[in-house]
């Protein structure tokens, strides 16, 4: 059976799908019970499946976090909600210090199953702290999985995916394309691996490499260089971490140029990492420097000032002319 | 006394045995065997035993940074004996005398100080979580595995432990507060041995205890003798009963001291003064049980030298078994990140491998 969802649709779909087929997966965090979470992403999941599997808790994300490593170690695969990546934060040392370390530390003994999801990035028109990109903070540390899906399709694969993965999976969600478009997707369970990047598009002349609300700006600019004759390969990244990096150095090879567009900032970023594969793995394709357009290392502006610092597709439209023409 | 009326507002500290070894409650004297209380003695005895070991090897160079128990022992071995088989305990670091109880091989607790993460590998069915370093940040863990039994309908409970410092840090207010929502099976043991490194207790917190604590979380607070072994029994004891018949969390302070410095990299000679450390050796709760024991006749001098000597024997044959032989594997340091290794961990391997074997 098919349905047509937007992706915070096909995010509660999952979670629905993985109670029913696994007892032990129980959904938790602030107001993701009676409510539903404040973007709808548990709706209905405490109705269904009943108060002891979908909660509410006290308002402390660092003990969400680490109660779920209880939970994980004591054979439950809890999925947690960070109301905001940008709230995150207090749960910062239990993510670093014992989500991706339990199983090193115990040597295999205890692995986290368990997945943290949070909405992350700009342009809802959002207070402060609402808006920002995190996955370069963790996609660093050694032990974590950072998944971020751009469709309603993906969404709901990666998300399965993530749930039945045995090691802690950070998932992303792109907020501001929670409710932007709808796709059919099929309505039982099925997996999209993680770890492997999908090819949107392919083309001749330049690669972009992309992930999460990003996804339907660059295809928008790619539209728009369309019509001047230029070819463009995209790549939407799906797993920031572990990163699939054939994906864009064989492209790269075709193409000889790269692209990468991503909306946290651009010192340190994930962009940089790719670029630095590029250079160790495809130089002497390579016809144009690889090049970056991300947010500003700057603090992510209010409302008043967000347009300014996504990337906007006229932006990305011009940057993709100047490349293939350096 | 009955701990179940106990209140912590009134800052009476609970004591069975007061520091001579006699019995100051009677009838709180634990229904314990003599083999049952020459196993406890015995298990404390083989703490400061590890530990004065530890610290020789490490001033002869043989050991890495070392944490002692030295002085805590009765409050490790008595809240960790209130267990059964299939309870958890998520430690701090300070907790050797409970991971003895709970069945932690010596060569496990050395391998780890030695440097060595499989150390805190435990044998199966020992439900012992590995050394947390964060301060109290393994409580919330505590609390999820409490959760996680509710959900679960099992009857395990956990005991866990922080220190006095670690009553100060917000992950102690978060763990508690879930734990006392949800009714998870925990019971918390404070170690307050007076000092986070140089920092007294006085500094962390102006509640007149930390038991008292447990009141604003709607949980039962204990301040306990904790170079008392009975007394650290008893009430942890009550607790796991409370905790297993779904009845929630408790907190216990177990009021104690840490005669020996904090690491072997810590020298407290600069933070207290002799005299002080002089009062508390008078309260070792090595002497208190063992006074006792010999006042009823469960053990003489003979057994305690006997016991002390061939504990040395086990711990030094244990150490000199890991000590040339412990070097961590390569593949190891790659291996336990992921269920599967990724291809660019593969690679950083593979690469290193070449170096080692002087390149391609």
């Amino acid at each position: 059976m098919a349905n047509t969802l937007s992706i915070i649709q096909a995010i509660n779909q999952a979670l629905m799908n993985e109670m029913k087929n696994d007892d032990t997966v129980v959904v938790y965090g602030e107001d993701v019970g009676v409510e539903g979470g404040v973007f709808r992403a548990t709706v209905d999941l405490q109705k269904t499946y009943g108060k002891e599997r979908a909660f509410d808790t006290p308002l402390a994300e660092s003990a969400i976090v680490g109660t779920a490593v209880g939970m994980a170690i004591n054979g439950l695969k809890p999925v947690v909600e960070m109301q905001f990546s940008g709230f995150s934060y207090p749960a910062f040392n239990q993510i670093i210090s014992h989500v991706a370390r339990m199983r090193n530390r115990s040597r295999g003994q205890y692995n986290l199953p368990m997945v943290i999801r949070a909405p992350y990035g700009g342009g809802i028109r959002a207070l402060e702290h609402h808006s920002e990109s995190t996955e370069a903070l963790y996609a660093q540390i050694p032990g974590l999985k950072v998944v971020i899906p751009s469709t309603p399709y993906d969404a709901k694969g990666l998300l399965i995916a993530a749930i039945r993965d045995p090691d802690p999976v950070l998932f992303w969600e792109p907020k501001r394309i929670y409710r932007a478009f709808k796709q059919e997707i099929p309505e039982e369970a099925y997996e999209i691996p993680l770890g492997k990047a999908k090819i949107l598009q392919e083309g001749e002349d330049i690669t972009i490499v992309t992930w999460g609300a990003m996804v339907p700006d660059v295809q928008k600019a790619v539209k728009m260089v369309q019509d001047k004759g230029i070819s463009t390969e995209v790549i939407d990244l799906r797993t920031i971490s572990p990163m699939d990096r054939e994906s864009f150095i064989q492209s790269v090879k075709k193409t000889g140029r790269i692209l990468v567009v991503h909306e946290a900032p651009k010192t340190l970023g994930v962009g940089a990492e790719i670029i630095s594969i590029v250079n160790e793995k495809a130089f002497l394709h390579l016809e144009a420097p690889p090049t970056r357009l991300t947010g500003f290392d700057t603090t992510f502006p209010l409302p008043r000032g967000e347009k300014h610092y996504i990337p906007s597709p006229e932006r990305i439209a011009k940057t993709i002319e100047d490349i293939v023409k350096y | 006394m009955r701990l179940e009326d106990y209140n912590p507002m009134k800052n009476e500290m609970y004591q069975v045995i007061d520091p001579s070894g006699k019995a100051k409650e009677k009838d709180h004297i634990p229904d314990l065997d003599d083999e049952q209380l020459k196993y406890l003695f015995r298990t404390m005895l083989y703490t400061r035993t590890i530990d004065e070991k530890a610290l020789s090897y490490q001033r002869q160079g043989r050991m890495l940074t070392y944490a002692p128990n030295l002085g805590q022992e009765a409050a490790q071995v008595g809240s960790a004996y209130s267990l059964d088989k299939e309870d958890w305990l998520v430690p701090a670091f300070r907790e050797l005398g409970a991971w003895l109880v709970r069945g932690v091989p010596l060569k496990n607790i050395y391998l780890y100080w030695y440097g060595n993460e499989w150390g805190s590998h435990m044998p199966d069915g020992v439900k012992v979580l590995p050394v947390s370093v964060p301060i109290a940040s393994q409580l919330q863990h505590a609390t999820g595995i409490g959760m996680a039994n509710n959900i679960k309908n099992e009857k395990n409970v956990v005991l866990t432990y922080v220190g006095d410092g670690g009553t100060s840090h917000g992950d102690f207010h978060e763990a508690l507060n879930f734990a006392s929502v949800f009714k998870s099976p925990v019971v918390f043991i404070v170690q307050n041995n007076q000092y986070a490194i140089s920092t007294s207790r006085k500094v962390q917190t102006l509640s007149e205890n930390i038991a008292l604590k447990a009141t604003a979380y709607g949980m039962p607070g204990i301040l306990v003798d904790g170079n008392d072994i009975f007394a650290m029994y008893n009430a942890t004891k009550t607790a796991v009963d409370r905790a297993r018949k779904g009845e929630g969390p408790t907190l216990i302070e177990a009021y104690t001291y840490r005669l020996g410095a904090h690491t072997t990299s810590d020298d407290p000679t600069k933070y207290r003064d002799d005299a002080e450390v002089e009062e508390w050796r008078k309260k070792d709760p090595i002497l208190r049980f063992g006074e006792y024991l010999k006042e009823n006749n469960v053990v003489d001098d003979e057994w305690i030298e006997e016991t002390k000597k061939e504990l040395g024997e086990e711990v030094k044959k244990t150490f000199e078994s890991i000590e040339d032989n412990s070097d961590t594997e390569l593949e190891d340091i790659f291996k336990y990140h992921f269920e599967k290794m990724p291809a660019q961990l593969q690679e950083q391997l593979d690469e290193y491998r070449s170096f080692l074997e002087g390149g391609k």
